[in-house]
């Protein structure tokens, strides 16, 4: 099979979730040369997954996903309407800081010069470190509903959701609907939802719809009966598999045999790219996570790269089609396609909207503040998954007087493993700083290197449009095994 | 553990070490494994502990699997091709020569 190298494009948009198609199509409208790369087979991105197939199912899986949901597919049928072109299965394995993309397809590598890229990369699930969640039998409550969404599939056995955040309720709430054996929930938030929501009502102007619908999530669920119940000091128990879950709850330690135990405490930025192209980055207070800083366009330290969506702090997918079209303005103006007083007029609706959401935005954010995710981690509990450390191991290394992060990374191999640092970033960074009494702001992120997702050596070394007058570091024979790293 | 909510003839089948699992149209690895009943998709290279996809969106590696002679491919984001031949990665894998 041969892969058709883009030498170059005039906007590279990585991403295929509401961000990047909004960014893409408003783009391609402007008359921009915009080109979306995706590591899906099929626009919508997570929130989004696979609504074209879902949509045609003559099942109820539709149904149980809902309304929200399906209203994706207007988003993804006006990309593939426009002229924007579109990579799926791409993998994008470098971004360099004067755009130039590294892209990985069906086995084949190439390089792409951009002259702008908008980065949508949006959110991921925040690792929830709990003794025993490398258990098979423990997944992020994501992963279920992605299952759901790609593959029309459910639970069959007894399952358990554990932690906060609205996404708990939607998940339970699809999962009740489609049949799959609820045992219960396990709020590890604050307070109540309730007594919250109804606390936070004045103050939600134009939000009180998105309010409404997780309570009657919550109201349905109490109807079949589902307990939810608060607890904290989650532990996955199991020795080959997870077999319970156990956590306090008024003053004792409660178990409940479970088949599939799903945890969740929101979810956080993606920044394995904008970390590795070291753009400027904030730790963020309020919703306990780093992000790149950016402009009200979503432009970034770097000249050429733009970030749009939840990629940026996390606002949702109704904020990131705003997002995507701004940053589709921006970029639009600043390679030459419309003037600056257009842009700034065609921005005001996009600010409009992204307005509506921010008031609800800051509720959540503060009603969900992940409490069981941040806490201090007992010893024995593994910071970094790929690499088996754990958290004890971590406070000897920094005891010894390994108190730069990035120094930890190198001594213990937090961060070295496969997953190059997405699952345990956060977790060794705040091992850290409690040892060290201070903030995360202050002990930093990861220093992230090329390539930011893995590819055999045998495709770099092939790359179908490299530098011609570079070496070869090594001679090269297709598909030999001693040639991979 | 998870069942699927419409039970079409298969679309295709791929293999798990000898045992043929059928996959329905538009499934990743990952999925037509886990509708399979399969849990343990790769044993990691310090504890040789086993583990199961986590992420299912291509964060956390624990989908790690071999998939046609080829090591440390995510299962969750590799579409099913008809007749693949996927094996569980033990530890950092193997690499098969051609």
């Amino acid at each position: 099979m041969t892969v058709k190298a883009r030498e170059t494009c005039e906007l590279a948009i990585v991403g295929g979730g509401p961000a990047g198609l909004a960014a893409a199509t408003l783009a391609a409208e402007l008359g921009v040369e915009a080109v979306l790369f995706d590591e899906q087979p099929t626009p919508g991105g997570q929130v989004y997954r696979n609504v074209e197939a879902t949509c045609r199912r003559q099942d109820d899986l539709p149904a149980f996903l809902g309304a929200d949901y399906r209203g994706g597919l207007a988003l993804v049928e006006r990309f593939r309407a426009s002229a924007a072109a579109y990579e799926p299965m791409s993998a994008i394995w470098q971004v360099t800081a004067g755009g130039k993309l590294g892209v990985s397809q069906r086995g084949e590598a190439y390089l792409t010069q951009a002259r702008r890229v908008i980065l949508a990369t949006g959110a991921m699930e925040r690792p929830f470190p709990i003794p025993g969640w490398t258990l098979p039998g423990v997944m992020g409550a994501g992963a279920v509903q992605t299952l759901m969404k790609a593959s029309g599939l459910v639970p069959d056995r007894p399952t358990v959701i554990a932690g906060s955040g609205p996404l708990i309720y939607l998940v339970a709430y699809q999962l009740m609907q489609a049949g799959a054996p609820l045992q219960a929930i396990v709020d590890t938030s604050a307070q109540p939802l309730i007594r919250s929501a109804f606390a936070a009502l004045p103050h939600l102007s134009g939000a009180a719809g998105e309010l409404f619908k997780g309570l009657t999530w919550i109201a349905a669920l109490k109807a079949k009966r589902i307990p939810m119940l608060a607890g904290r000091n989650l532990v996955a128990e199991g020795t080959s598999r997870v077999e319970a879950v156990s956590f306090e709850a008024d003053g004792r330690r409660q178990r409940l045999a479970t088949s599939l135990l799903l945890l969740h405490e929101g979810v956080i930025p993606n920044i394995q790219i904008t970390t590795s192209l070291r753009c400027r980055h904030e730790w963020d207070p309020a919703q306990m996570a780093w992000r790149p800083a950016t402009d009200e366009w979503g432009a970034t330290s770097l000249d050429p790269i733009a970030i749009a969506g939840d990629g940026a702090a996390i606002r949702g997918a109704k904020a990131a089609v705003p997002l995507g079209r701004l940053a589709a303005l921006d970029a639009a103006c600043r390679l030459g396609h419309i003037a600056e007083g257009e842009r700034d007029e065609r921005a005001a609706p996009e600010r409009a909207a992204l307005a509506r959401q921010h008031n609800f935005r800051s509720f959540l954010d503060r009603l969900y503040r992940p409490i069981e995710s941040v806490r201090p981690l007992d010893d024995a509990t593994i910071a970094c998954r790929c690499e088996e450390v754990t958290a004890g191991d971590l406070r000897e290394l920094i005891d010894d007087g390994f108190t730069d992060l990035n120094q930890l990374k190198s001594f213990s191999r937090c961060g070295m493993g496969q997953c190059q640092g997405r699952m345990c970033s956060n977790t060794v960074g705040r091992v850290l700083a409690e040892r060290l009494g201070t903030g995360m702001a202050e002990v930093g992120h990861y220093r992230l290197r090329l390539p930011v997702k893995p590819l055999p050596i045998e495709q770099l070394a092939l790359l179908k449009n490299a530098d011609r007058n570079s070496k070869p570091i090594l001679p090269v024979v297709a598909g030999d095994p001693s040639q991979r790293i | 553990m998870f069942r699927r909510l419409q039970a079409d003839a298969p679309s295709a089948t791929i293999f798990f070490g000898d045992q043929a699992i059928p996959c329905q149209a538009g499934d990743s690895v990952a999925a037509a494994l886990l509708a399979a009943g399969i849990e343990r998709f790769r044993s990691t290279p310090v504890s040789g502990a086993d583990r199961m996809p986590y992420c299912m969106i291509g964060n956390c590696f624990d989908c790690l699997v071999e998939i046609d002679g080829q090591a440390d491919r995510q299962a969750c984001l590799v579409p099913v091709v008809d007749g693949m031949r996927v094996r569980p990665q033990e530890g950092t894998g193997r690499f098969d020569t051609p």
